[in-house]
């Protein structure tokens, strides 16, 4: 119960804060959109290659971008408690009576709100773009939900790391060493069937692939749940794994100081 | 006819007699740090309730160390340590509810406002509604950040986001207060604000105060009773005029003329019945003596028959700098240029 409610708190505050940051909320609406406008102009004529299964690029790329542009927000979410410990706010939270879980679930529930209205926010300027939904509600929540549920496990990833190396220049460049290989290693923006066998082996370990997969599969028009729900699972299991490394990484950190 | 526990009162180790009355309570805290840094090695404190603490020492003595693991932040590998009459290892959850803790770098949520800050930290201690904001206002009232209450906290002065601190750790009312450093980085007027508010929460509302600080004036001022620790020890405890008047006599400062006379004069001084542990600074020399009236004409001839010229002498009653020298054997600025954490 106080778990319950210190997490709001936080919550509440992390979103405050970052409405503060106008400039930071600016990047985060408009890089999504020059994503979809620009990958969507520029490779509008690969829906041309056979086999490709879509009808037009902009179907296919939306769902990709959503998972694209949470899985970047969640990446940089560690620098969050960089400032954190910088600032000395930790330190005053973690002689105060406040749950220890809410500082990290804090985040992760800002993520998580922050990720459904960047997921809503594509979708409809997806639409806007033409592109179609056959999966109609069920296949955008569906969407939604695997946002969420990548956004989850990487956040806890960035946070771990964040406590461990509390270097803001070690999270940026971890960050930047993982997330832009994981996009290309999935079938954000190509489908399977015309990616390399190699890449696709690599892409069945890759988080960002079982989202894309789970997310795309939902939104046709007859969803195959053969194919969410194991994806849906390796995504739940990941959220626990790393769940707990960020737990572990926050006990490293109470032994440290 | 008064009668005697001899249980408390006839301790074989040294300690204190064990009294309610103590608000914090440590016995021989040992803390390593990876890399065998031994930043507390066998460190004991006893601060009456009610009143102002110092611990004094330069960077490095283990202040911070200390204040960590009476604060919970930290455990100590081992020892025992007691705040507000609980067992800090044993019960780190009931003690944060009853300290407030100002660490050293500022606590406040710089994104903020004085308010939010403030707010957060009431619902942490459970505070909610009309009692909420009531304690809220009447803190920012005291430390008078009423009107700055609802800007952004980067753009507060650093004395004012240091009174913020101290409000953030009053918001639950507690019964023992931990000061890291208060005043570190403030300017004198800040300083001086401090200061008073400092004394005032002692004196006013009876809140037992640990204060840290390498600021012997500070330690002076504010501290009824202090410590000094060097190296993860209690080098020396007592009120501020006990640990002066231990010393006996007068400081006797030489200035010299030339810095490479320094070691020469150090010898010569050394050799003088009159002079008690000559200590050499750059170009300057201090020792101690009985009667320093009397001594600093042997002194000068000393030094004038070996050859070494001096710029001037002072003779002064002992400082706090002086205990410090006595009991730690290093002045506060080359400890200051060793020490690490």
């Amino acid at each position: 119960m106080k778990a319950l409610t210190h997490t709001c708190y936080m919550t509440v505050r992390h979103l405050r804060n970052l409405a503060r940051q106008p400039l930071y909320v600016m990047f985060t609406i408009v890089q999504p959109v020059i994503w979809l406008v620009l990958f969507g102009q520029l490779f509008k004529n690969v829906v041309r290659i056979p086999g490709f299964g879509a009808h037009a690029y902009v179907d296919f790329l939306t769902p990709g971008v959503v998972i694209m542009t949470v899985l970047f927000g969640s990446g940089w979410s560690g620098l969050g408690i960089i400032r954190d410990l910088d600032l000395g706010v930790m330190d005053r939270f973690l002689v105060s009576p406040v749950s220890r879980l809410a500082l990290v679930t804090g985040r992760l529930a800002q993520l998580s709100i922050v990720a459904v209205i960047q997921s809503v926010l594509i979708i409809i300027l997806g639409v806007l773009l033409g592109a179609r939904i056959p999966g109609g509600i069920t296949g955008v929540l569906a969407l939604i939900g695997c946002a969420v549920l990548l956004a989850l496990p990487i956040g806890s990833l960035s946070c771990g790391m964040a406590l461990v190396t509390r270097k803001e220049e070690t999270v940026i460049g971890a960050a930047n060493f993982i997330l832009l290989p994981l996009t290309f290693l999935s079938s954000v923006f190509m489908p399977p069937n015309l990616l390399p066998t190699w890449l696709l082996d690599l892409a069945r370990f890759n988080p960002v692939e079982w989202a894309v997969e789970a997310a795309r599969a939902a939104l046709d028009a007859h969803a195959d749940w053969t194919v969410i729900l194991p994806h849906v699972a390796l995504l739940v299991a990941f959220a626990v794994v790393t769940a707990g490394l960020a737990t572990r990484a926050f006990r490293a950190y109470q032994r440290s100081v | 006819m008064t009668v005697i526990d001899d249980r408390d009162s006839a301790r074989s180790d040294g300690q204190p007699a064990r009294q309610e009355s103590w608000a914090i309570e440590a016995t021989n805290l040992i803390k390593t740090y990876p890399g065998d840094v031994r930043a507390l090695d066998g460190l004991s404190l006893h601060v009456p309730a009610g009143t102002i603490f110092g611990l004094l020492g330069p960077n490095g003595a283990g202040k911070s160390t200390t204040v960590k693991i009476l604060t919970t932040l930290s455990r100590a590998d081992s020892g025992e340590a007691r705040v507000a009459g609980i067992d800090v290892l044993r019960e780190p959850a009931r003690v944060r509810w009853a300290i407030g803790c100002v660490g050293q770098r500022s606590g406040v949520d710089s994104a903020a406002t004085g308010r939010e800050n403030l707010a957060l930290q009431g619902r942490v201690f459970g505070l909610r509604g009309a009692e909420l904001r009531h304690r809220v206002n009447v803190l920012l009232e005291r430390f008078n950040l009423t009107q700055a209450a609802d800007r952004i906290t980067r753009t507060y002065s650093g004395g004012m986001q240091r009174k913020l601190d101290v409000a953030l750790g009053l918001i639950h009312d507690p019964e023992v207060l931990f000061l890291d450093e208060p005043t570190t980085g403030l300017d004198p007027e800040a300083r001086a604000d401090m200061w008073k508010e400092i004394l005032r929460l002692a004196h006013e509302e009876g809140i037992t105060i640990l204060l840290t600080t390498h600021y012997l004036e500070e330690a002076d001022r504010l501290a009824k009773r202090l410590a000094i620790i060097d190296r993860g020890r209690v080098v020396a405890e007592g009120s501020p005029e006990e640990l002066k008047s231990e010393l006996r006599g007068d400081t006797v400062h030489i200035e010299l003329l030339n810095a490479e006379d320094v070691e020469k004069a150090h010898g010569v001084l050394g050799r003088l019945e009159e002079l008690r542990e000559p200590a050499r600074e750059g170009n300057l020399l201090r020792a101690r003596a009985d009667r320093g009236a009397t001594t600093v004409p042997v002194a000068l001839a000393a030094l004038e028959s070996s050859g070494v010229k001096v710029a001037s002498v002072t003779v002064a009653r002992p400082s706090l700098e002086d205990v410090y020298l006595r009991h730690a054997g290093r002045a506060f600025r080359e400890a200051d240029e060793g020490g690490k954490r």
